[in-house]
């Protein structure tokens, strides 16, 4: 596994026309790494009969509130944690 | 052609729904490809609609009572589950997150409809809505406060997206007044919604 629990990554902001399971709302923005859960099948490739090989890395990266909807009001605070798989991240510029 | 040895109309009340549809198309082209055979759907929806949150709720009154138990849960829910008989189901890894004075967790998938089926049952449909999967990220307090559930500003808010393959299941706070009851009793007021963390668990009844 690349990153380290604590380090900030961003997410890829790359266009992606198939199935693939990194929401919307997160992509280019930057949160930090929380847990590093395991490798698991692409299911990128597997949503269309392939095997899913190799596995790629998963990580929990949490992200602020204001960080992803800046000009909504909020009700209080809170974080997002969002499962992406390793080619989703980058590092921040 | 269907499956056995005629053709016939699909046996339905004329009224089926698209998704129904849909979902029946699937089926009977699994099985005329030969990926399923029709038993092993059958066996797969019988598993799915045999869950409940009995089990769940096994898991959380355990992790009450003995602080141990609940460090391995914490540690691999899917071990503290088969440690218990319980069967935590086909993902590979299943995550509990403990509520606190100071944290509290809840869960969703914004993309589908991701759920620890195999721990607390079908998902309920509330869960599965467009409303709870795009509000419950971008405004949980007000989602939380439709349930009836009021997050205290100290409290630090935490929203979970199951987006792949890990499976969350949240560990309710204790409720008070609860210090004489037995593990089952305990279990008994472990709901469905605050193992997904937009409730408390029920108040014990009073002696």
């Amino acid at each position: 596994m690349t990153y380290r629990v604590g380090e900030p990554v961003t997410i890829a902001t790359r266009a992606h026309s198939g199935h693939h399971r990194t929401p919307a709302y997160i992509k280019g923005k930057t949160g930090r790494i929380e847990r590093l859960h395991a490798a698991f099948r692409n299911p990128e490739t597997r949503a269309y009969g392939d095997d899913g090989l190799p596995e790629m890395p998963l990580y929990l990266v949490s992200f602020e509130r204001s960080d992803l909807w800046p000009d909504t009001p909020a009700g209080g605070s809170h974080r997002i944690y969002v499962d992406v798989f390793e080619h989703w991240l980058e590092e921040p510029k | 052609m269907s499956a056995h040895d005629h053709d016939h109309m699909p046996i339905t009340n004329g009224h089926e729904p698209a998704a129904a549809m849909r979902a029946r198309a699937l089926e009977e082209l699994l099985v005329a490809k030969g990926v399923l055979r029709a038993e092993e759907i059958r066996a797969g929806i019988d598993w799915l609609v045999s869950r409940t949150p009995a089990d769940g709720a096994r898991l959380i009154a355990r992790a009450w009572v003995d602080p141990e138990f609940k460090q391995r849960l914490l540690a691999d829910a899917r071990s503290a589950a088969l440690e218990l008989g319980l069967d935590p189901g086909p993902s590979p890894v299943v995550v509990a997150l403990e509520n606190t004075e100071v944290v509290h967790h809840m869960i969703v998938c914004t993309l589908c409809s991701c759920y620890p089926r195999a721990l607390l049952g079908p998902p309920p449909a509330w869960y599965k809505s467009l409303p709870y999967r795009s509000r419950a990220v971008s405004d949980p307090h007000g989602v939380l406060a439709e349930f009836g559930l009021e997050i205290p500003d100290d409290v630090e808010l935490r929203v979970l997206d199951s987006t792949a393959d890990i499976r969350y299941l949240v560990i309710p706070r204790r409720p008070p007044g609860t210090d004489q009851l037995s593990e089952e009793q305990l279990a008994a007021l472990v709901t469905r919604d605050s193992m997904i963390g937009v409730a408390q668990p029920s108040a014990p009844a009073l002696a």
